[in-house]
């Protein structure tokens, strides 16, 4: 992953940066921000996620607020999805484009409740460059642009026992009527909070969005109930394994959405940003796929490795590998050339000095366990 | 705290040595086990490789990062330790009781710029 490089003294730090200091997590500089990497072994927090329930400090996450009588209008030319039609209390996933195509990121569009209002989730490397994208090109519409990243912390509550594990902490029994991306607003102290029944793991779960001091507030309350604390490190095993890009590694200003595969997130029965280009790639018009490989051995594929042929032929380079902790299996996401972007493709990696054979897979290397 | 056992040599890359006639045992630090976290692959030389002093000669893989293995001696590989490809957490269990490589070295004078047991408990900050 391309990490820009920040003075320590200048990372930022979420609210619950005295919280893991606390925990004795392994702490490390993501996104500007000082993170958690893990609290005790990735693979013990990956675990608890897929099979009872984790959380996380996701607070470095932007929140940019949409309003105004063209909000709506605004929103659909900036980004891939469709949103027209789409109801108050849904969540949708989609990216923003530029003109070439190329990805400026990928986030969650909330249709807020209060009419023509609309939370725009964007990741944590990109808040500056995204704000700044989207007041430029505001600029023509009745839309006001708000950037409340720094006033709203969040917490991802993720696995198989989430529902029942925000309920019995926080008595908030209206999250057993969430679907999996819908939302509802509840008061937590008097303030705002966001239930969202979204997720970055491949499991049922929530996010929580509300102001610093509650988000310190409800992490103490979930680990006085046992929740494991997990760090990034079993967020990227996690979503790796659920197939679900990482903005940087699957998505950037070079590969647009439909290299990435995540065509069915742009929709082109509407004006936006970069839809004469994606239609173009759509239509066959690419060089290059991110697609999945399987090796045949332990070995890890880890970003930057160079892909090739069974012949030696460099054909492209991976961008996420693990040994899948749920799988028991050594796979990577990988941007290749399209001509080898076909499943059962035989292709392989080169893992320092050796060549280790393998062939393209699906992305989705875990079945996902997602509410209905 | 993490362990240094006495009357062994150490790099500056967190490999030890034990010196046994003319072989070179080599494994990985008790410390750099810790830093690693759950080691998930240990990538090897072959018996009969060459191996030189300063060079990788396979890496420790954790779920989250690889880290190369620098061989602090040069000469050639006479046994590698199977039992880790099957059980690469035993260098988390016992980083001293699970070499990694012997090594029937080619000049044994590079032991001299290797550290001892009091050198690298400094380098560590320990």
């Amino acid at each position: 992953m391309s990490e820009v490089q920040i003075p320590l003294d200048q990372l930022q730090k979420t609210c619950l940066y005295p919280a893991h200091v606390a925990l004795q997590a392994k702490m490390s500089p993501f996104a500007g921000f000082m993170m958690p990497i893990q609290y005790n072994s990735i693979t013990v927090e990956h675990l608890a996620v897929r099979q009872k329930v984790g959380m996380f400090d996701v607070s470095h996450m932007g929140e940019i607020f949409l309003e105004g009588p063209q909000a709506e209008d605004f929103v659909n030319y900036i980004f891939t999805n469709e949103i027209r039609g789409f109801q108050p209390g849904k969540v949708l996933y989609g990216m923003m484009c530029y003109p070439d195509g190329g990805t400026v990121d990928d986030l969650l569009v909330y249709r807020e409740y209060q009419p023509d209002h609309f939370l725009l989730v964007v990741n944590a490397s990109n808040i500056e460059k995204d704000f700044a994208w989207i007041q430029e090109h505001a600029k023509g519409f009745d839309c006001k642009v708000i950037n409340a990243s720094p006033e709203w912390g969040q917490i991802a509550l993720q696995g198989p026992l989430a529902e029942e594990t925000l309920i019995k902490v926080l008595g908030y029994k209206a999250a057993a009527s969430l679907g999996f991306y819908e939302f509802c607003d509840v008061l937590y102290n008097g303030e705002r909070l966001i239930l969202s029944r979204t997720g970055y793991t491949g499991e049922d779960g929530f996010e929580l969005y509300t102001s610093n001091a509650n988000i310190v507030d409800i992490w103490e309350r979930f680990i006085a109930a046992g929740v494991q604390p997990c760090g990034l490190g079993c967020r990227d095993t996690l979503r790796f394994e659920a197939g679900l890009p990482l903005y940087g590694d699957e998505l950037s200003p070079e590969i647009s959405p439909v290299m990435a595969g995540l065509g069915m997130f742009c929709k082109y029965e509407k004006d936006f940003i970069g839809k004469e280009a994606l239609l173009d790639q759509k239509a066959g018009n690419l060089s290059r796929k991110v697609v999945g490989i399987e090796i045949e051995d332990k070995a890890i594929p880890r970003a930057g490795y160079p892909v090739e042929t069974p012949e030696g032929e460099e054909v492209g380079v991976v961008t996420t590998g693990y040994h899948s902790i749920s799988l028991e299996k050594s796979i990577c996401f990988a941007l290749v050339d399209k001509a080898c972007s076909a499943l059962d493709t035989p292709l392989c990696v080169r893992i320092r000095k050796k060549v280790f054979p393998g062939k393209v897979v699906k992305k989705r290397f875990y079945q996902t366990n997602y509410k209905k | 705290m993490s362990k240094i056992v006495e009357g062994l040599k150490y790099s500056e890359s967190h490999e030890w040595v034990k010196v046994e006639g003319n072989v070179a045992i080599i494994g990985v630090s008790d410390f750099a086990q810790a830093e690693m976290g759950d080691i998930t692959y240990v990538d090897m030389p072959e018996a009969d490789d060459t191996v030189e002093a300063g060079e990788e000669f396979g890496a420790l893989e954790s779920v989250k990062a690889s880290s190369e293995l620098v061989c602090p001696v040069s000469g050639t590989v006479v046994e590698v330790n199977a039992e880790l490809e099957d059980a690469p957490e035993k260098v988390n269990e016992d980083a001293y009781a699970a070499w990694i490589i012997k090594v029937e070295m080619s000049n044994p004078a590079e032991l001299d710029a290797l550290m001892d047991a009091a050198a690298y408990k400094a380098q560590i900050g320990e």
